[in-house]
């Protein structure tokens, strides 16, 4: 196999697992995060704004570890620097 | 496939580019001053006023109630950069229903930009605030042990600001074009509804967090006083 093989496996396969990974963490968190935002609704009704506010806070900030998984996956497919520097090197010869 | 509109170039000569984001961006600017303009050329205050001014009311009184309930004492000296923040981030979010329109917001250079006006405006706020003998204090506020980690984190969420927004907009975007080669009919136009949404909740999210991160600039630190002995 020659580099330009390894590397076109190398990042498909790992920005598949990066996405599969990177949506496990965010979305057990943010389960857990509306749970408890549920039931402190139900115990504090009249607090409903400021409890809604910091939910959607709390959730951005743990939606975007999944953005980070993301972003990387998406370099690794579209936007490659070792894959446009093979094929650069490949295309010269 | 198209990573972001910077690289859907309308002009360029030499080395300057015209590219979809710059054309955006001032599209929206343009929108935005010229309909605040038109609106608020006859302004009143008694009970008849025009549609468009009791929107615009509607939207700054909603604005001004979020930045107090933050922490913020005095919304007014603030509105300006967080109602701009929101307004810009929720118009180029909003107008994606233009068919031929892509958000500029999905450009890492617009949300870095933005990013880094909330970075600058941070000490800003609290050297207006507080003076800069006291904003420098904040940085070393339980101990001096804690100045480096203050400090990284003060540039690491401004980093998580912009990749925040970008990665958002940019996935709408990118769904919505994969999509349109697979299943052409009624899936995009969910994918976009759903794009609407979470475009207007990272723009609410944007404009919290900065409002969030002035406040805890601008906030004089409370003396612990001492609890009075029990007669």
């Amino acid at each position: 196999m020659d580099s330009m093989t390894i590397i076109a496996v190398a990042s498909i396969v790992v920005a598949g697992i990066t996405t599969g990974f990177g949506t496990m963490g965010p979305a057990l968190a943010e389960g857990r995060a509306v749970a408890t935002a549920l039931s402190s609704l139900a115990q504090q009704p009249d607090a409903s704004s400021t409890i809604t506010r910091t939910l959607f806070v709390g959730l951005a900030m743990i939606e975007s570890t999944a953005i980070y998984c993301f972003v990387v996956s998406m370099i690794l497919i579209f936007a490659n620097p070792f894959w446009n520097h093979v094929i650069s090197q490949a295309a010269g010869k | 496939m198209r990573l972001s509109p910077d690289q859907l170039i309308f002009w360029h000569h030499a080395f300057l580019k015209l590219n979809a984001t710059i054309v955006f961006t001032w599209g929206l600017m343009l929108v935005l001053t010229l309909g605040s303009l038109l609106i608020t050329r006859k302004l009143s205050t008694d009970l008849k006023r025009a549609r468009w001014q009791n929107f615009l009311e509607i939207i700054v009184i909603a604005i001004q109630k979020q930045i107090g309930d933050v922490g913020l004492e005095h919304p007014e000296k603030y509105i300006g950069f967080l109602g701009t923040l929101f307004l810009f981030i929720g118009t180029a979010s909003i107008c994606i229903v233009i068919p031929g329109y892509e958000p500029p917001t999905a450009s890492l250079s617009t949300t870095v930009a933005l990013a880094l006006c909330v970075f600058v405006a941070v000490p800003f706020f609290g050297i207006k605030e507080q003076g800069l003998g006291g904003y420098l204090k904040s940085y070393v506020q339980p101990t001096v042990i804690m100045l480096p980690f203050n400090i990284i984190s003060e540039i690491s969420r401004t980093l998580a600001l912009a990749v925040r927004l970008f990665g958002n907009m940019m996935s709408g975007a990118m769904i919505i074009g994969i999509l349109l080669t697979i299943t052409p009919f009624i899936f995009p136009i969910v994918m976009t509804t759903l794009g609407l949404l979470t475009g207007m909740v990272q723009a609410y999210i944007f404009s919290i967090l900065a409002a969030v991160y002035i406040a805890a600039a601008t906030r004089t630190p409370t003396r612990k006083t001492k609890p009075a002995v029990a007669a």
